[in-house]
């Protein structure tokens, strides 16, 4: 059980509490309801830019990190689709260092040219590191556009293409400030060695004065249900062809999703995992593959991703991976099977929880979802999948017309 | 109103008294030494248990990492299906990783389960049977991995270095190629098993909220084994390092970054310089705050990052400055970071400034000792380089009290650029 107190300030900022007295730290977590999904098509990445422009100075302090350092703080970000989530660490007795830092930020950025000039280039660097000069780096991307025609999950967190980020202006910067970065639309986490009494107060003097800000009422185009099978060739100098798999899954909400999470785990969660063992130790038509899901909030994809073995038939691997997904439809799985992939949740959740910054993020995020709770109800619902559920699950998921089939060919 | 323009007073982190947590010893009948922290809140565990049978000691290129990766590819009782099943049916994690002396074998799990896991992980370590057909997919894998590997700047920059600084044949500077994953054999595989795991010599870490048994599991499963404490001492290598130190490497004609290293050979952490270099280089490159990623990223936004660090080595050392920047200011990077050096050469730090880093450091090591896994990483770090605690407690106080006058001679000593290699690879 991971307890916590929830208050809300009268600007409607959400404020959870998770005291931890067995650290010496604290961790001051900010999370804002904002991600890649609430961009404009024609100015993707934004979200993910504006994160690195979080750190170029607020309205009344000129340095973000430097301050933070020097009360012995550390502190990153990251920005996904869904939300963008800004965490700091530091020694519980200057924990008041975060407040300041954090609310003034929220209260208002500097709004620099130059920062943003500086930022503009290093997120296009971000992007050639990690999409562009990368063998099979573009992947991503290329499955998102098969994969969904209306839903803004279509183009990735780092943005469409590296002009969206470079012609990024200050007035961008500006207007999604204001609509996005308010106490009404943000939840702050404090969790480590401070109690919920120190929380209030310093809570309500940082982030009290803040204006509230208008709610953002997300209304996102809804992807139509797939109803037909897609597909999509490409070539790329690469040394080995590649397979890559999506269907349409569930919203992070829905009960399906965690069915959907131990179909995953069942594929390829490990060496004893079926896709492993099938493809790539006993017929060896495959190098390496995966399957994993979004774990979005809105309705996601699983996907699942092979490099072939030299030599092998692009329709061989296929047909062979087909084999596989037909067999868990068809057939199901055993108790052993089934008991695996919970227990091995159940200790992956015990794992994470460990570091008190992890469960200061998990909160944030689940608050953001609807519920800090959740944190403490996600085990049961893991226990409560049946072999059924997951058998009839796999059969609407596996459905070939929910089905997107990217073939990489290599020309090197 | 409350007044946002100043800072709220700190306690400085230099003020904070660290203290590492000791350890609990234990000894297991044939000697091997258990080093132990019972610290954490949840009932889970992780054991490593550390053989002297990395990189260093193989007779040929591969045979190290292939012999420690197979450990869980079938035993005279179980395939590697069966392990693998076995581990995952209780939600626990068995992996194992080779570095250039030792080799371990590790194990994640929830303390319920220990029981269980104990004695394939006694039978990985003593009857590991090497099949070939699981030998000949590790083979084709690999080489299909590098393959891919080959095709990134920042892979072959990585390779490259390494071979300038120690020498192409030297444990810390080769790299592998096709043709070595080509040519192992699983009878090189059951040589080293032999010599180096099954009559080898070993150490075991252990931390997390320990059961009270803990100890008495250990020495059922480990302690009637033929692995001792001591064992074969590590052959001596000859450094060859490169002679030409300046490389520009063209990888691929459509490389939109390069990859960046300028390094020069370091001592190792009983070297006098090293704690205190330690604060140079976090001031140098080792932080989001350090000069060379306010300037080169903060500044001038020719890359995502730029990093410096002293490679953890038990011997022979480098000093690394690495990045992947722009194809276009890729040369401007390196100007760069020689300016930043002769920055730190000819100028004082100034006090402000030292205290930032000072502070950092230790608020850094405050959080890091936060929880039984990084408490036992400090003591496997100090243990397996021959140091103890009073290292540990001498580079707090040097955190604290070094002053701008000896950074500077630091500086003025190592960071010389007629002393770094240089590689660019596109």
């Amino acid at each position: 059980m991971i307890q916590f107190e929830k208050f809300t300030l009268e600007n409607g900022l959400r404020v959870v509490v998770h005291p931890d007295e067995s650290t010496p730290m604290a961790v001051v977590n900010v999370i804002y309801d904002v991600g890649a999904r609430d961009e404009n098509p024609n100015k993707t990445g934004f979200a993910h830019l504006f994160e690195h422009l979080m750190f170029g100075g607020s309205i009344n302090i000129p340095e973000y990190d430097e301050p933070l350092q020097m009360a012995g703080g550390e502190n990153n970000a990251f920005t996904t689709n869904d939300l963008t989530n800004y965490y700091c660490q530091l020694p519980a007795e200057n924990i008041e260092t975060a407040f300041w830092l954090e609310s003034d930020r929220m209260l208002s950025l500097a709004f620099e040219n130059k920062s943003l000039e500086v930022q503009r280039k290093v997120v296009c660097e971000e992007f050639k590191e990690h999409y562009i000069n990368k063998p099979y780096g573009d992947v991503g991307h290329k499955m998102r556009e098969l994969a969904y025609t209306a839903h803004p999950y279509k183009w990735m967190t780092i943005g469409k293409e590296l002009k969206h980020v470079e012609d990024a202006t200050l007035q961008d910067v500006k207007d999604f400030f204001y609509k996005h970065y308010t106490p009404i639309n943000a939840i702050l986490v404090v969790a480590g060695n401070i109690t919920v009494e120190e929380v209030k107060v310093l809570a309500n003097k940082w982030f009290g004065p803040i204006p509230s800000g208008t709610k953002y009422n997300r209304q996102l185009p809804v992807e139509p249900p797939q109803t037909a099978p897609r597909s999509m060739e490409m070539k790329a100098n690469v040394p080995l062809d590649a397979l890559f798999k999506s269907w349409h899954i569930y919203s992070r909400l829905d009960k399906r999703y965690y069915v959907t999470d131990l179909i995953t785990e069942i594929l390829s969660g490990g060496g004893s995992s079926r896709l492993y063992q099938a493809l790539v130790k006993e017929k060896q038509l495959f190098s390496s593959i995966d399957c994993s899901h979004y774990g979005s909030s809105d309705a996601g994809l699983l996907v699942i991703e092979g490099k072939l073995v030299k030599g092998v038939a692009m329709k061989d691997a296929e047909e062979a991976l087909n084999i596989e997904l037909n067999k868990l439809q068809d057939e199901g799985i055993s108790e052993l099977e089934l008991q695996k992939v919970k227990n091995k949740t159940e200790s992956m959740m015990a794992f994470e929880d460990m570091s008190v910054m992890n469960r200061a993020s998990s909160l944030a995020i689940y608050e953001l979802l609807g519920d800090a709770d959740l944190i403490n109800k996600e085990l049961e619902r893991y226990h409560a999948v049946t072999r059924d559920e997951l058998m009839n699950e796999s059969r609407v998921i596996f459905n070939e017309n929910n089905c997107n089939t990217l073939y990489y060919y290599a020309t090197s | 109103m409350i007044d946002r323009t100043s800072a709220p007073l700190i306690k400085d982190a230099i003020e904070f008294d660290l203290k590492l947590k000791p350890y609990q010893k234990m000894v297991l009948n044939n000697g091997v030494e258990v080093y132990a922290i019972d610290a954490g809140e949840q009932e889970l565990l992780q054991l490593e248990i550390v053989f002297y049978a990395g990189n260093s000691y193989e007779a040929n290129k591969g045979v190290a990492l292939a012999t420690n990766f197979m450990l869980k590819n079938g035993t005279s009782n179980k395939t590697a299906f069966q392990i693998n099943e076995h581990f995952e049916y209780y939600g626990a994690y068995c992996n194992r990783s080779c570095y250039n002396e030792t080799s371990v074998l590790s194990l994640h799990t929830l303390n319920k389960h220990l029981n269980v896991l104990l004695p394939v992980m006694r039978e990985m370590i003593t009857e590991a049977s090497f099949p070939e057909s699981e030998l000949d997919i590790f083979k084709q894998n690999s080489q299909q991995k590098l393959q891919v590997n080959l095709k990134k700047c920042d892979f072959i920059a990585n390779r490259l270095i390494d071979a300038y600084l120690f020498g192409e044949d030297h444990p810390y500077g080769k790299y592998l190629s096709a043709e070595n994953y080509q040519a192992l054999s699983t009878d090189q595989l059951k040589a080293h098993f032999q010599q180096y795991y099954v009559n080898g010599r070993a150490v075991i870490f252990v931390a997390g909220k320990l059961p009270a048994d803990l100890f008495e599991q250990l020495n059922q499963q480990f302690g009637d084994l033929a692995i001792t404490k001591n064992g074969q001492s590590l052959p001596t290598q000859q450094l060859i390092p490169a002679v030409q130190k300046k490389q520009h490497i063209s990888n691929d004609p459509n490389g939109v970054q390069a990859a960046i290293r300028i390094a020069r050979p370091f001592p190792n952490r009983h070297h006098p310089d090293f704690m205190n270099v330690m604060v140079l280089n976090t001031l140098f490159g080792g932080f989001f705050g350090s000069r060379l990623m306010s300037n080169i990223r903060e500044d001038k936004g020719y890359t995502y990052g730029i990093h410096s660090y002293v490679q953890n080595h038990i011997q022979e050392s480098a000093w690394m400055i690495s990045t992947e920047a722009g194809k276009d200011v890729s040369e401007a990077t390196v100007t760069e970071v020689y300016k930043e050096m002769d920055l730190l050469r000819n100028t004082l730090i100034d006090e402000e400034e030292l205290l930032l880093v000072r502070n950092y450091m230790i608020g850094s090591i405050l959080g890091d000792l936060d929880g039984p896994f990084q408490i036992i990483g400090r003591w496997k770090n100090i243990i397996l380089n021959d140091l103890d605690e009073q290292y540990f407690y001498d580079s707090i106080k040097v955190i604290k009290t070094i002053s701008a006058e000896e950074l500077k001679a630091l500086a003025e000593k190592y960071l010389k650029p007629a002393d770094f290699y240089e590689l660019v690879v596109i």
